[in-house]
């Protein structure tokens, strides 16, 4: 696919993603909008798999640490062909493969279960050092959130990664500079995250996460670093694409159609004024469907 | 009937009866042990307002401890401002706090005996549509099985507020659970409450099954009560055993001797929740037969509240089935 193309396919994956969530009347909206164009690289340019058989062997594995965001990748492997795109909207109802937060054991394909933060990219290290002990050559990726840098239990995975020189293992961090209590830098400093990860023997990776070129080239460039695990800190805007949710804590785990919010629009509204602006690109164009 | 000493909601069958999350209860509590006791000081881990510990931050700021999403560090910090003298409450949802964080809690907590107190929020199978991740169904019995915890499932957001004053005076380390969802507020100010203490809120003539729940399925328990009696079927009484430890023994081999069988209901796996606790005391003092309501062994879904409830057999047209069969072995 073009650049063009997979800009357009994360456009079509967000609409996706406000129409679940209308549907489903729970959930959470910023972060699975702001990480959209992450997804779609990598379902559709970065892994090596094969969505027809989701458990073939030699697929690069991608774990998502941060749970909560799993519309995003259930959109994104839905129009990769995993399953029918019309299955989105079971999401979250009872007896749905698309639970609230993804289970490795009812979706083929998840790889793993999450939702509880910080236990991801251990879980991600633990795979990459089995598979370097049996020389697979396959590539292990763990999507995780700022806000998991919280907890002790991804630190420690932090160290274990740097320790082994785990080369196979490519973490994405949505730094998206929100939580649920407010701005990450308020709630508990992150910052200078970078240096972090470099002192626990990381190399490190800057990218507009909203720029897919800059994505695929990151994940192209961890492939070469021979000496550590990659960080691949994705700056992103939570929200992206919907101008009332962008950037706005309060948009972490409210989902448009349920509730009237003091300084959004009226709950009635909230869905058709997302989609229209997903569909114009900020009134940029006009809707082909409008 | 309903047991008048209980002064229960005068509301209680009414279609209008007050919806309130229990959490409610939690975060007023909070303010009143605040102005009560300045050593009291609340910590939580990302989740302020969802927990209601919001109420507690609005009214005294510099008391309000914020930790990030930390719960490991949520827990050992409290011990260590527990120990130096400070009544730490700390707030997240059960499925972290103290389900990620048990270890720090047995030693730093239970075995240094410091009185912090644990809030698990969102505790159950009825957060719904967030999945089996979030429906903390095994933290009664995981913290039960602890030395010096003291365990408080409150039926409703009156109850809760109760617990919360209460735990905040007890000097002891104290676990008290939550829901997310609103659930009826059939209690009163005026019903009586002491942790450790059982209360009967329902009892016909000769009742021939005690039904002893926790949490707001005793509302289920009272609507089943209430249902058999209607139907002539079955004369009970229902117990609220807000305390799961230390349980009341007494109020129990009492239940038994007076009815000879006994339901447990309660929104958690029956493998070591308040089912077997009771049945701890029967076989060791005066055994009946007994039918446990709760999770069979299995996790939970994504789902609305109601109909998890429903699928997994928690209602109370399920409860009187239980009552029902427990009868059929009492006869047998
Ligand atoms: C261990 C654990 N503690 C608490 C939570 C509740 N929780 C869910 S999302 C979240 C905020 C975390 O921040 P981030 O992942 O950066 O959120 P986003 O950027 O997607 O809004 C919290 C505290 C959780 N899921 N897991
Ligand atoms: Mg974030």
């Amino acid at each position: 696919m073009t650049i063009e193309e997979l800009q357009h396919k994360a456009n079509e994956v967000r609409q996706d993603i406000i129409k679940m969530l209308l549907e489903a009347g729970s959930g959470h909206s910023a972060g699975p909008l702001g990480m959209a164009d992450i997804f779609t690289a990598f379902y559709f340019e970065i892994l090596n798999h094969k969505p027809e058989d989701p458990n073939w062997g030699d697929r690069d594995r991608l774990f998502l640490s941060n749970g909560h965001i799993c519309p995003v990748r259930y959109a994104a492997m839905a129009h990769a062909g995993y399953f029918p795109i019309s299955e989105l909207m079971t999401l979250r109802k009872l007896g749905t493969r698309l639970q609230g937060h993804p289970e490795r054991k009812r979706l083929p394909g998840v790889e793993t279960t999450s939702g509880p933060l910080g236990s991801g990219l251990a879980q991600a290290a633990g795979y990459a050092y089995a598979s370097r002990m049996d020389n697979k050559r396959f590539r292990v990726y763990c999507v995780c959130s700022d806000g998991e840098h919280d907890a002790g239990n991804h630190w420690e995975a932090v160290l274990f990664a740097g320790k082994n020189n785990l080369n196979n293992l490519t973490a994405i961090v949505d730094r998206n500079n929100i939580q649920i209590d407010g701005h990450t830098e308020d709630v508990m400093p992150l910052e200078p995250l970078d240096e972090k990860y470099k002192a626990f023997n990381w190399h490190v990776l800057h990218v507009d996460g909203h720029n897919i070129e800059e994505v695929i080239d990151a994940a192209n460039h961890a492939k070469a670093v021979y000496e550590n695990p990659t960080v691949i800190i994705a700056h992103t805007i939570p929200g992206k694409g919907v101008d009332y949710m962008e950037n706005d804590p309060k948009w972490h785990g409210a989902v448009p159609g349920v509730a009237d919010i003091p300084g959004e629009p009226p709950k009635g509204k909230q869905a058709q004024i997302a989609l229209h602006e997903l569909r114009t690109l900020g009134g940029k164009i006009r809707g082909e469907h409008e | 009937m309903l047991n008048p000493k209980a002064e229960l909601s005068t509301k209680i069958f009414q279609k209008d009866i007050d919806m309130i999350p229990n959490r409610q209860g939690y975060g007023e509590g909070l303010v009143i042990a605040g102005e009560k006791d300045e050593r009291v000081v609340v910590l939580c881990a990302d989740l302020t307002e969802s927990t209601r510990s919001i109420l507690f931050k609005e009214k005294f700021p510099d008391r309000f401890i914020e930790v990030g999403v930390a719960e490991q560090a949520l827990a050992t910090l409290a011990a260590g401002m527990a120990n130096y003298g400070k009544i730490p409450f700390i707030s997240s949802y059960a499925a972290f706090s103290p389900g990620r964080n048990w270890e720090q809690i047995r030693t730093t907590i239970a075995l240094n005996d410091v009185p912090v107190k644990i809030a698990g929020a969102h505790a159950g199978l009825t957060v719904g549509p967030d999945g089996a991740t979030h429906q903390q169904l095994e933290d009664i019995a995981i913290m039960r099985a602890m030395p010096n915890m003291i365990v408080v499932a409150p039926c409703d957001s009156i109850e809760a507020k109760k617990a919360t004053i209460e735990a905040a005076k007890n000097g002891k380390p104290t676990y008290i659970r939550f829901a997310r969802e609103k659930t009826p507020v059939f209690t009163t100010e005026d019903t009586s409450f002491k942790i450790g203490r059982a209360e009967i809120l329902w009892e016909s003539e000769n009742p021939q099954v005690a039904i002893i729940g926790c949490g707001p399925l005793v509302y289920e328990a009272l609507l089943a009560a209430e249902q058999l009696t209607r139907m002539i079927l079955v004369n009970t009484m229902v117990i609220n055993c807000h305390t799961i430890k230390p349980i009341d023994e007494e109020m129990i081999i009492s239940a038994a001797r007076k009815c000879g069988a006994i339901v447990s209901v309660e929104e958690h796996q029956v493998n070591g929740g308040l089912g077997s606790a009771i049945a701890e005391v029967l076989t060791r003092n005066y055994p009946v037969p007994m039918e446990y309501i709760g999770m069979p062994n299995s996790f939970g879904e994504s789902g609305e509240p109601d109909e998890l409830l429903e699928k997994y057999k928690m209602k109370s047209k399920d409860i009187v089935e239980a009552v029902k069969k427990v009868i059929q072995r009492k006869i047998n």
